[in-house]
């Protein structure tokens, strides 16, 4: 991809430089490749400082609603020492990354990435600025540099006591070499990150004014509404587009590639009308028969198979199960999960055969800028993707840019106007990237004493990477399948401490599409690896905290955690009357995560979710009050997949299409959140996913104290509750 | 209450009223809508929702599409100072007397009590959902100025996938206590 525009950095800004408006861009207003040209001194590919001393940190990752957009601007704030309230951020776009050889590095966002991953060269470009800032003062006063401080923007030559501002100096700054070393700050010693500043990006979101990819406006803007075969893998076969052409504000229909069509009207409500009115026939293919019942029949197979992938091994647990004084046994399941974001899928899309542009809500806007070179037919310098303001991702915007590859196919149709895509409700639901379906099959050996001996984990279910990108399978085998039951690594690493251990995986790929969803496989890892710790424990007669810190002994980071959320939520004393207890812990995405869950159940069976103590050890916590509102949100993120989360197949569809049949959690069933930021400094970890991972198996393992009921799979609506 | 099998029809409530007046009004005719003080003639068909009138004709896209059904509430609006989910109001609903606010139009310059609550709790974190959220709970405090916890959260029932409910909560509480301070 990089190959075909290698401009280098000077002539690139040269070029564009002599484009520019002097246009104010705000990170939220669309804006062209040639608008987004310099309208103030680039000092380096992070950071551009304007006159009026108004610092623009342009960001790679991308902000939908984690915080990362707040977290990398202090980063870089603070080793410029720059007037944190002058701070503002923008985005460039990929087509600038892919001509600038990638200088803002990785544009996905996706893993808890934002800042776990990008830390180091977006500290490195804020100290970098700040040495050539305080360099080009230096020089206009013909005097050392190491004579010169600065705070707050302002550069202060000591020994004479003059000072300068960082927007007077930017042009000059801008002119002069990037220093080859630079030394980052002790994090003991920040003032701006690891502080609990308020977001950047607020405001416009009280009064209306933010733009999401879905407000875009262009000149002379169509709208576009879309209907893909419900059934996965099916076709067109034909329509009738006379029904739908002599509708108020139709335009055009159009096929869309080989299984969709679209109405183009003038508004969206009128290309929606005009669609729902029109007659289609579909080619339903070879999943027409694809059912749920078809599917669990096909992960059960899994549970006893012969060939499995191994994930993680030690010991012999055939013979420590076959000796176990105490054989426990359960099976899991973890269903499919629609990301639902509250902002359907949508892309507005200019084409002609000079250049392709699209607006739209991504991810990973380098993804979302190949799927339209790819569709687009133009090459990579004629296309470009300007990012907008996510209304959620949760991973559904990451990998699969479908909906930008309609919009620009039916931008292609009518050259020269843009074309807003808007996907219904439904259409978002029928046509998500779930989250994969997994059942497990849990066997525990315990010797006389109590002692967890043996752990055999079959998981049975989809790949992620067979669906979304084979070529990431090692030799067959999808290593994130394993996501926090790993032996070893930062990424997500088991716990516990078992002499005899086998952790496999039967793959079974259902055709329908799966994709990355908060959290991904450590959800589902993690509500079956903790809630059978809690039957082990159970079984074992002893208490489920002290089970398991004798297991993780040796590995005190877990540990850590969960004992703070032990001691916080007072396990061991009594809790109020009819109230229980559950907890649990996971590592995923370099952060050690516990919860404690408090939940009554009614003689009715109904479940009350009271309070749950959550603690994170992130290493780093960049903004420890975003950190705790990501623990909150993920509870209901978490929890909501529990309660209510199932996408069910019926004759190759799903049958759930709107938010009456895929239920969220409201705000009624939230319970109280206490949350536990305790970086332990050595490591830096996300936070946007990993609190998801704990949510369920700490209320499923409370609603069994409650109870004496082991649910061992979602949602919870179907479950019955009342006392055994 | 955390009752995760609660009666979820309440919801509707907030659906068009059936009992409301239909103007009869063919293709092509002129609708009056009174939106944040400003009256609008507006080429659509009556059965067009009214969310979808605000968001293309009048080009107010603060509210929002989330459903379609009346489920999400990202399209509150107030009619007559009630919370209504616009998706599923046709304009055919709406007489022109009657005052339709958006969230563009709950204060000149953001100054709402609830809009200095969120900003002062950081409540938003995707954000797409909020000024819904806000619509909502100003309807709540116009009709209790200091709702209990329970009264909040059988009134606010938008969905917010983020998972803001608990500042959410707390900002209706912060904006009413300084309401009455």
């Amino acid at each position: 991809m990089t190959a075909a525009l290698d401009v280098s950095r000077r002539s690139f800004l040269v070029g564009s430089a002599a484009a520019a408006g002097g246009l104010a861009l705000g990170f939220n207003i669309p804006f062209t490749r040639e608008a987004l040209a310099q309208s103030a001194p680039e000092i380096n590919a992070w950071v551009m400082v304007r006159p009026d001393e108004t610092v623009v940190v342009r960001i790679g990752r991308v902000e939908m609603g984690q915080g990362t957009l707040t977290g990398l601007a202090q980063l870089v704030a603070e080793e410029l020492e720059c007037d944190w309230a002058k701070v503002t951020t923008e985005y460039p776009t990929p087509g600038q990354n892919v001509a600038r050889s990638r200088v803002w590095g990785n544009f996905q966002t996706a893993g808890s990435r934002g800042v776990r991953d990008s830390h180091d060269y977006m500290r490195k470009g804020g100290a970098a600025a700040r040495q050539m800032l305080i360099q080009a003062a230096a020089n206009e006063w013909g005097v050392p540099a190491g004579e010169c401080t600065v705070a707050k923007g302002v550069i202060t030559h000591s020994p004479s006591g003059r000072t300068t501002s960082y927007g007077k100096v930017a042009e000059a700054a801008s002119k002069l070499e990037a220093p080859k070393d630079v030394q980052l700050k002790d994090p003991k010693d920040w003032t701006i990150a690891g502080k609990p500043v308020k977001r950047l990006d607020t405001a416009e979101k009280l009064n209306g004014s933010q733009i999401y990819s879905i407000d875009v406006k262009r000149p002379g803007m169509l709208n576009a509404a879309i209907k893909a075969c419900p059934v996965f893998g099916g076709k067109l076969k034909s329509f009738d587009a006379a029904q739908a052409q002599g509708m108020p504000g139709v335009k055009k229909v159009v096929a869309v590639g080989d299984n969709a069509v679209a109405v183009v009207a003038d508004t969206w409500w009128r290309a929606k009308t005009a669609l729902d009115a029109l007659p289609i026939e579909w080619d339903e293919g070879p999943n027409a028969a694809l059912s749920s019942e078809g599917i669990d029949r096909m992960l059960k197979e899994g549970l006893t198979a012969e060939q499995a992938f191994v994930g993680n091994q030690a010991g012999d647990v055939k013979a420590a199960i076959a000796g176990a004084a105490k054989k426990v046994e359960a099976e899991y399941g973890f269903p499919y999960q629609h990301h639902a974001t509250m902002e359907p899928m949508n892309a507005t899309a200019l084409w002609t055969n000079e250049k392709c542009e699209v607006w739209t809500a991504t991810q990973n806007a380098e993804a979302a800028l190949a799927t339209a070179v790819a569709a687009s037919g133009l090459p990579i310098e004629k296309c470009d993707v300007y990012r907008q303001n996510l209304g959620g991702g949760f991973g559904r915007r990451a990998t699969s840019h479908d909906y930008v590859r309609q919009a620009v196919l039916i931008a292609k149709e009518m050259p020269g106007t843009p074309v807003k895509l808007i996907w219904s409700r439904e259409e978002d639901m029928l046509h998500g990237h779930y989250h994969p379906i997994t059942q497990a099959k849990m066997v525990g050996a315990l010797d006389a004493d109590g002692n967890l001996t043996g752990l055999h984990m079959r998981i049975s279910g989809q790949s992620i990477l067979a669906g979304v990108n084979p070529q990431g399978l090692q030799n067959g085998r999808d290593p994130a399948t394993f996501q926090g039951l790993n032996p070893s690594g930062t990424e997500g690493v088991l716990g516990y401490t078992i002499p005899n251990l086998l952790i496999d995986h039967a793959m079974r790929n259902p055709p329908i599409p799966p994709g990355f969803w908060r959290g991904v496989n450590n959800n589902q890892n993690a509500l079956y690896l903790e809630c059978f710790m809690d039957e082990l424990a159970q079984a074992a007669g002893k208490d489920p905290l002290e089970f398991r810190r004798k297991l993780l002994v040796n590995h005190p980071k877990h540990l850590a955690v969960l004992n703070a959320v032990a001691e916080k939520a007072g396990w061991g004393t009594p809790a109020p009357q009819g109230v229980y207890r559950g907890l649990a812990q996971h590592m995923g995405y370099g952060s050690y995560v516990a919860a404690c869950a408090e939940v009554s159940v009614g003689d009715n069976g109904v479940l009350k979710i009271h309070r749950i103590v959550a603690a994170t050890d992130c290493g780093h916590a960049v903004n420890p009050q975003q950190i705790a509102a990501q623990i909150e949100g993920s509870f209901a993120y978490g929890l909501t997949a529990l309660l209510y989360g199932e996408i069910t197949l019926k004759d190759g569809k799903v049958e759930q299409e709107n938010f009456d049949s895929y239920q969220m959690m409201r705000m009624d069933e939230m319970p109280a959140v206490e949350s536990i930021v305790m970086p332990s400094g050595d490591f830096w970890g996300g936070v946007g996913e990993p609190t998801i991972f704990v949510a369920a198996p700490a209320v499923l393992n409370a609603i069994f104290a409650a109870t004496g009921k082991r649910i061992r799979s979602g949602p919870l609506t179907k479950a019955d509750l009342r006392k055994a | 209450m955390i009752d995760w099998k609660s009666d979820r029809s309440r919801i509707h409530s907030l659906v068009a009223r059936e009992d409301a007046p239909i103007n009869k009004i063919g293709r092509n005719e002129m609708v009056s809508l009174t939106i944040n003080g400003t009256v609008h003639q507006v080429d659509a068909e009556p059965d067009t929702p009214l969310l979808w009138v605000i968001r293309e004709q009048i080009g107010l896209t603060g509210t929002k599409y989330g459903c379609g059904v009346a489920q999400c509430g990202a399209c509150t609006v107030h009619v007559d100072g009630v919370a209504t989910r616009s998706c599923s109001l046709p304009i055919s609903a709406v007489t022109s007397e009657q005052k339709i606010v958006t969230i563009e139009g709950l204060s000149p310059d953001a100054s709402h009590p609830l809009q200095k609550a969120w900003l002062e709790l950081d409540v938003p974190q995707c954000g797409y959902c909020q000024t819904g959220q806000i619509m909502a709970a100003a309807a709540l405090l116009q009709a209790n100025p200091s709702p209990s916890d329970g009264d909040i959260v059988a009134e606010m029932t938008n969905i917010c996938r983020c998972g803001t409910y608990n500042r959410i909560k707390a900002a209706i509480k912060l904006a009413a206590s300084e309401n009455r301070g």
